[in-house]
């Protein structure tokens, strides 16, 4: 009697636990409550905009990391207050530097990152064009020439054609 | 004409060694280690429970008036198990050490403490993370050196090793405490 007593006890604290385990995995996932879908929206957009430092190449949205649960919820409670996205950007910017956004701020050490591949486009523009320019001035100096050797080469032929 | 052609030969090659070492440089880059946002910046406003007390607050003011390092530390770091004979060796020396415990639990840490020696003059206590956040930390372990006005001169992620605070946090923090005196010199001939 008692030996079954003590095996049904135990399968309840293993139940128990089993309880506890599933209820860890449900706190992973956070429920954020919004006042309206403009807000939610709004949210969802900012989480896709902004970095991850832990967890690199990730954003706020996709990452599971503590860093960026801790980030996602500050900055819900920011968006709670009545913060503008731009404001909220600028509280993460200011603690963890530009890496935090995926849209680096203008200014002078960003402006090969943002002007970079236009110089290189319009570098490549110009290199077509003066290459076309140059090939096209070329070509009819080319054809004169070679019509004379032609001539040459034909007269020449045609000299040595009676013998 | 000639010329010309040679330059064609060239102008890939100059960009392709230019290219080749801005990768290389790139290499040995550890695109993880970022640079503080706080720099030069002083320490967040806070004011948070010294672990193992229940009464006693700490404050940014706090830690002002001398040169110190700030340890991120957490029991749920294995690094910082690595860095730590270091650290005790620096708080024996006399390096003023605070330390930050950053989203632990105050009965584990203590009992952390307890068993491999504490370097800190007063551990902060953390849970939330909240000053952490405010630092900019994102990860453990992170070391802050903080001068006597209380503003960050510079942060450190990762283990602090024998050869990290010879080569790099000792300078800095011999260069910090030599700026402090000039004003207080200036003082007492004034």
């Amino acid at each position: 009697m008692k030996r079954q007593f003590k095996g049904k006890a135990s399968h309840f604290s293993v139940a128990l636990l089993m309880s506890l385990i599933s209820f860890c995995s449900f706190a992973a996932i956070d429920v954020y409550e919004f006042d309206n879908a403009a807000q939610e929206k709004r949210f969802h957009l900012l989480m896709e905009e902004l970095r991850c430092p832990k967890c690199q190449n990730q954003n706020l949205e996709d990452s599971n990391a503590g860093l960026a649960r801790d980030l996602k919820i500050r900055a819900y409670n920011l968006l709670k207050e009545g913060k503008s996205n731009q404001e909220i950007v600028a509280y993460m910017v200011e603690r963890y530097g530009d890496f935090v956004t995926y849209r680096p701020p203008l200014r002078p050490t960003t402006w090969l990152l943002w002007f970079g591949p236009f110089v290189i486009l319009l570098l490549a523009g110009f290199l077509l064009l003066w290459r076309t320019w140059r090939v096209s001035k070329e070509v009819p100096e080319k054809t004169e020439l070679d019509r004379e050797r032609l001539k040459q080469v034909l007269q020449q032929y045609e000299d040595e054609e009676p013998e | 004409m000639e010329k010309s052609k040679v330059w064609i030969f060239l102008a890939p090659l100059g960009v392709f060694i230019a290219l080749a070492v801005l990768l290389f440089n790139s290499l040995s880059n550890d695109p993880r280690l970022l640079p503080s946002a706080k720099l030069g910046r002083p320490v967040p406003i806070f004011s948070l429970p010294v672990l193992g007390t229940a009464a006693e607050q700490f404050s940014q003011e706090n830690l002002k008036g001398h040169v110190s390092l700030l340890n991120v530390w957490a029991t749920w770091c294995p690094s910082c198990r690595v860095e730590h004979p270091v650290l005790n060796q620096l708080a024996e020396s006399g390096v003023v050490i605070y330390g930050l415990n950053y989203k632990d639990k105050s009965e584990e840490a203590l009992s952390y403490l307890q068993q491999l020696g504490n370097p800190y003059q007063k551990v902060i206590y953390d849970e939330k993370g909240d000053l952490g956040l405010d630092l900019g930390v994102y990860g453990a372990p992170e070391t802050y050196i903080i001068d006597a006005e209380g503003l960050i001169v510079y942060r450190h992620v990762g283990v602090v090793s024998d050869e990290v605070w010879l080569t790099v946090l000792k300078p800095l923090m011999d260069a910090a405490s030599q700026s402090e005196q000039v004003p207080s010199k200036g003082g007492l001939s004034g």
